[in-house]
């Protein structure tokens, strides 16, 4: 890959995950609506997809307040951790053979590593504010992140066993023959219920929950940093998404299309699962969470690694 | 956990029924007939204003949304000088209605009443005069209370016997 390639390639993967997080405004709002029997926004442009400009016009010029009471520049820094954590692990994702910004060997652990550093960036905006609520939404967001951070980096041990590799695109190669969600149907499970807890999605938005904490770590923001904070959930789904299709769903395999567009279709196939578990699901008790990724989740995730460890020992 | 999964089934059907929502301005929405909305005056049958400017709607409004000034004309019969509804203070809880004793002043299913300007959204009596009888087909006041306005004496309306001549000690 020659010098102008990846930097073509680096802008193009920038300029696409932020052009899907906008756009996943716009489908979260169009498919939840469709479950709830509504129509959602279909006023602006076709099927209302202007709405994505409008909601950005809006949110860029509003204004900007930062309360007096507050940490200023820890309360400043906050959102943008978040973005810039989760848009650095974008790139180690193979979106097609040969379209990735950096081939690491070590692709998923950059990759846990980001999402894990993204708390960071709720945990000081929750502390920053100087805000009980938005203290317990930060608060909850580490104990969250912590329970469930140690059983997504197990949950894909088996994958790496499997392929025999963290690169994330000899993974991919080594499910020519088999996709893994089918050997490690075990594993795509938990580290789907890792992934939404990991980007604080319904149902595990506890961090935020508006019914106990108004609005949890970002109670005190406004304008474009609250949107800061939304662009990085957004671009969490996404990827997300994109790591649940490299991991588990054979990437950018798949016959008559290209390898982008079955690497784009299988993401947005996700991330509207995403928004179905938004529509249809309560979100849990606190200790009920908690208790879940311990109690539960965590030795499964366990099980998992030995049974796989076991199977690779005997015949593989 | 297998509820869980069953309302995730259960809504990702949703995708597939009648959406609930009144396209609005394309679709008007099925208004009841005793919806609370822009209010009028209505006339009797025979097209004489109905309002005898009593005062009792200005009372009874909670937001004090009714400015009126009574005067009679020639035949003693009492009408509103002028009548203003400021729409802007309204909040259509229909006690003016309910304390009109000539059912003049009515509540009517038409709810688009938008304006940019606020003042354009002081009505003037002829903003609010219609001219039928509105809910209330066949009712006049003044053709079944026994009150004597020029045209009609005492004991002329309907329903109602002549007074009594209390200086006639004839039986």
């Amino acid at each position: 890959m020659n010098g102008t390639g990846s930097l073509v390639i680096i802008f193009g993967v920038l300029v696409a995950a932020l052009v899907v997080a906008g756009g996943n405004i716009w489908l979260e709002r169009r498919l939840l609506a469709l479950w709830q029997d509504r129509y959602g926004p279909n006023r602006l442009g076709p099927f209302g997809l202007f709405q994505v400009f409008a909601d950005m016009i809006k949110i860029i010029t509003k204004e900007d307040w930062i309360p007096p009471f507050a940490d200023r520049q820890v309360f400043v820094i906050a959102p943008g951790i978040i973005v810039v954590t989760v848009l650095c692990a974008y790139a180690v994702i193979p979106f097609a053979p040969g379209v990735e910004v950096s081939g690491l060997d070590i692709g998923i652990l950059i990759f846990l590593a980001m999402s894990s550093l993204g708390v960071y960036s709720v945990a000081l905006g929750g502390w920053s504010s100087d805000n009980k609520y938005a203290l317990i939404g930060g608060l909850r967001a580490v104990a969250q992140m912590l329970g469930y951070e140690v059983y997504m980096g197990l949950s894909v041990m088996g994958v790496v066993m499997l392929a025999g590799s963290f690169h994330l695109r000899e993974i991919v190669e080594a499910q020519e023959n088999l996709w893994f969600c089918i050997p490690q149907c075990l594993g795509l499970v938990i580290f789907i219920i890792a992934g939404i807890a990991e980007t604080r999605r319904l149902p595990f938005d506890l961090p935020e929950a508006e019914s106990e904490l108004v609005a949890g770590f970002h109670t005190e923001y406004s304008a474009m940093k609250f949107g800061m904070f939304f662009l990085g959930e957004y671009l969490g789904i996404t990827l997300i998404s994109a790591m649940i299709v490299t991991l588990f769903f054979g990437g950018w395999m798949g016959p008559w299309l290209p390898p982008l567009v079955w690497f784009i279709l299988k993401t947005f196939f996700f991330i509207g699962f995403f928004i179905l578990l938004r529509a249809s699901l309560p979100r849990p008790r606190y200790d009920q969470l908690m208790a879940w990724g311990w109690k539960l989740m965590l030795p499964l995730a366990l099980v998992n690694v030995l049974v796989t460890g076991g199977f690779l020992l005997a015949w593989g | 956990m297998w509820s869980h999964l069953r309302t995730i089934w259960l809504v990702f059907l949703h995708a597939f029924r009648k959406r609930e929502t009144i396209l609005y301005p394309e679709v008007k929405p099925d208004i009841p007939p005793r919806w609370r909305g822009r209010i009028i005056l209505s006339r009797d049958p025979d097209g004489g204003e109905r309002c005898v400017a009593c005062h009792l709607c200005a009372v009874a409004c909670p937001v004090a949304c009714i400015a009126l000034q009574a005067t009679e004309d020639e035949h003693g019969r009492r009408y509103p000088a002028f009548f203003r509804i400021n729409f802007s203070r309204c909040i259509f809880c229909g006690f003016c209605e309910e304390a009109c004793p000539t059912y003049a002043i009515q509540l009517t299913p038409d709810f688009e009443m938008g304006e940019y300007v606020r003042q354009n959204l002081v009505y003037e009596k002829e903003d609010l005069l219609i001219s039928g009888p509105g809910k209330y087909p066949g009712y006049n006041y003044y053709k079944v209370a026994g009150l004597a306005i020029g045209g009609k004496e005492k004991g002329e309306a309907e329903d109602e016997a002549p007074p009594v001549d209390v200086k006639s000690l004839l039986p």
